[in-house]
């Protein structure tokens, strides 16, 4: 009986499983507005009843930048490849921010957005997608303050150039919100129903930030553990940032290109397993 | 008429209790069997059904278990049941914020689902914005809300607070604004759950009227859970009545309803909601002298009702008759100085002799009440409720209060030639 009108054409067939290997781009694309709305909402949400508003983006790196020139720059003496020690740990520190943004606000979205998601369906990717995109403006942001430190220092004679990978810039922030995007996908995914992991996050990425190039530059990284911090994709994001604005760096197309493939399976492996946790994840957050 | 959704031996399991160390290794037997081995998950056999009221012996419950139904294009389904039988879980199943066990659900036509009012409003945000994050959430594009921003703002009817954080709103002034953005969607299918509940009466009515334009004018399939049930009735042709995971009628709304309140035994029980003391009881009802509490919907009678009192003074006496949705159809009350008892001490019959009432033929429940003015809780008692059936031809619409025989008449104006009475 069940067979008489079934070669209807339904527009929409829920079963238990889907297919494992969907991307709902398409889907995602009908809904580019409520992800404009979401950043909107997180920028607005942000500023709102407070005097300085967007200022307030600036005090984070600006004090990191402090105490890091303090601590790494004057106590330890660490290696800054000849540019002035605050402009080269603001360039770390602002690429670095937007990528830990990235990943520890997305890592946490099926919990915090539990409420919505439990009530209205929409493709559960928009929210970190706006996350991400929300990050993106803060980083703006925060390059406003990167650049006018580079135009201070530029008047007062500091060391420092701008190079034609200036025009890699777009490239290497996409590079860094997917990679960041996908580790927070996969993070969340796995820590709806058993939370372990999550507590490991802030945490771990704050320790992976010294495995990473934010405080020293690759050339001054001792021989043994340059493999170690050259497969870490962030590296070559970093390093190539860093030549891009300041002229000191390492970029080959190597490295990029190696970050570039990282970032791609990670993002991929990402989406997959969020769009198979997002079917249920409602029944056990 | 062509079939809208189409729902095919829908399951739902819920794992009840806490995810801790102690359901890991479940999950991980589980998926091993069903995953690596290809077995069915045997956890599924340990399913029982879902009776929130009785401790079972497996934490594993069927929300939802096997159900199957059609609904065709354009009708407005009502769908009843206690608390946790599984009405909301399958609103959830068919607006897709989980996904079922087993079975499948086939659509057709965009979906919109309204399982709570306001869903995603910031408080921090103004009306306005928050009306444009709310529409967007549930579906709709920008310009589809610039366009019909003017008529969901005048709708809501908050139009002074409309550039003012929503955080300042009054909660019915929230929720009129959540269900004005909700109601001005655009879709083939809309799924409302018991939203109605807040505000006031007069919004209330707005919107189970634009409900109602929804389904009637624009030919849109509407599913809706609500504990109203007068709102089920108005809205609704069908009805589905679902009592721990399955759907155990699914017929026209008004006779589901009744069989609602006949299931819950809301009517039933000898002793439901009977009261006395040392001092006043109230007690054994009969109906034209007997027991049988049965009565023709065109005929008079009378009902008595035994009585006892150890010296009470001022006692006014209730006879209370109610529908089946505890709506009352008839109270009246009397003072005992007012029938010749200013004192009643010792045992008394009361008798209340009725015309007949035209009640729509049902079942009726009907109780008598006395109340002594004194500030002790010894100061009232009730009878028990016992149900009244009314017999009588039945009108096709069923819910009218009353269905007195009436004469129609009918002349021609200009002959003023009165046409033979016709009775019905």
């Amino acid at each position: 009986m069940q067979n008489i009108s079934d070669n209807e054409n339904w527009d929409l067939v829920i079963e238990g499983r889907g297919p494992l290997f969907d991307l709902k781009v398409a889907e995602v694309w009908n809904y580019r507005d409520l992800l404009l709305m979401f950043v909107k909402r997180d920028f607005v949400s942000f500023y709102k009843q407070t005097v300085l508003g967007p200022l307030w983006f600036f005090i984070q790196p600006l004090f990191t930048t402090i105490i890091f020139t303090f601590v790494f720059g004057n106590l330890a003496g660490l290696s800054t490849d000849g540019l002035p020690q605050p402009l080269f740990y603001m360039a770390g520190i602002t690429a670095w921010n937007y990528f830990a943004d990235c990943i520890t606000k997305t890592s946490t979205v099926f919990k915090d957005n539990a409420n919505i998601f439990g009530k209205v369906y929409f493709p559960r990717l928009i929210l970190p997608l706006s996350i991400v995109t929300s990050n993106l403006v803060r980083f703006g942001v925060q390059m406003l303050l990167f650049i006018g430190m580079m135009g201070y220092y530029a008047v007062t004679g500091g060391s420092f150039r701008i190079t034609w990978a200036i025009i890699l810039f777009p490239i290497l922030v996409l590079l860094m919100a997917l990679l960041g995007l996908g580790l927070g996908l996969i993070i969340t995914a796995l820590t709806t129903k058993y939370r372990d992991l999550s507590f490991l996050v802030t945490f771990g990425v704050q320790l992976v930030m010294y495995m990473t190039t934010v405080i020293y530059p690759l050339s001054a990284a001792p021989e043994k553990y340059k493999t170690l911090i050259q497969l870490n994709p962030m590296t070559g994001l970093i390093e190539a940032f860093r030549y891009a604005f300041l002229g000191q760096g390492e970029l080959s197309v190597m490295s990029l290109g190696y970050s570039a493939v990282v970032t791609l399976s990670i993002l991929l492996i990402g989406v997959l397993i969020f769009n198979k946790t997002e079917r249920s994840f409602v029944d056990t957050v | 008429m062509s079939v809208a959704i189409r729902v095919e031996n829908l399951s739902k399991m819920y794992q009840l209790g806490q995810i801790g160390t102690g359901t890991i290794s479940l999950d991980l037997e589980r998926w091993f069997i069903t995953r690596v081995m290809g077995r069915p998950d045997p956890f599924l056999r340990l399913a029982e059904a879902n009776d929130r009221a009785v401790k079972g012996e497996s934490n594993i419950v069927w929300s939802l278990k096997d159900i199957s139904f059609e609904i065709e294009q354009g009708e407005a389904v009502g769908i009843i049941g206690k608390n946790g039988a599984g009405k909301s879980t399958l609103l959830k199943l068919l607006s897709r914020v989980t996904s079922p066990t087993a079975g499948r659900i086939k659509l057709k036509g965009r979906v919109a689902s309204l399982l709570e009012v306001g869903t995603g409003f910031h408080p921090e945000l103004s009306g306005r914005e928050n009306i444009y994050l709310n529409g967007s959430i549930l579906g709709m594009r920008k310009r589809e809300i610039d366009r019909k921003l003017d008529e969901i703002v005048d709708f809501s009817g908050v139009e002074r607070y409309i550039d003012t954080p929503v955080k300042r709103f009054s909660s019915g002034m929230y929720v009129r604004l959540a269900f004005a953005v909700a109601a001005h969607l655009e879709s083939e299918i809309l799924i409302v759950d018991e939203v109605l509940a807040v505000g006031d009466a007069e919004f209330q009515k707005k919107c189970l009227g634009k409900m109602q334009d929804i389904g009637k004018r624009d030919g849109r399939t509407v599913l809706f859970v609500s504990h109203n049930m007068s709102a089920i009735l108005e809205l609704c042709k069908r009805g589905m009545l679902i009592e721990t995971g399955e759907i155990v009628r699914d017929s026209d709304a008004g006779s589901c309803v009744a069989a609602f309140f006949e299931r819950d035994k809301i009517l039933h029980g000898s002793a439901n909601g009977r009261r006395r003391n040392r001092f006043l009881d109230i007690r054994n009802i009969s109906v034209n002298g007997g027991q049988r509490y049965q009565i023709d919907h065109s005929s008079p009678f009378d009902v008595t009702v035994d009585l006892s009192g150890n010296d009470i003074r001022q006692a006014t006496i209730f006879f209370i008759v109610e529908n089946a949705f505890g709506q009352s159809v008839l109270h009246k009350k009397i003072s005992s100085a007012a029938i010749g008892q200013a004192v009643i001490d010792g045992d008394f019959q009361i008798r209340i002799d009725l015309p007949s009432l035209w009640l729509t033929p049902g079942i009726y429940s009907m109780y008598f009440k006395i109340l002594v003015p004194t500030d002790r809780w010894s100061g009232r008692a009730i009878s028990d409720r016992v149900n009244l059936e009314v017999t009588g031809p039945m009108e096709p619409s069923g819910r009218a209060f009353i269905n007195p025989d009436v004469d129609w008449n009918i002349r021609a104006l200009e002959s003023a030639r009165v046409a033979e009475g016709v009775a019905i």
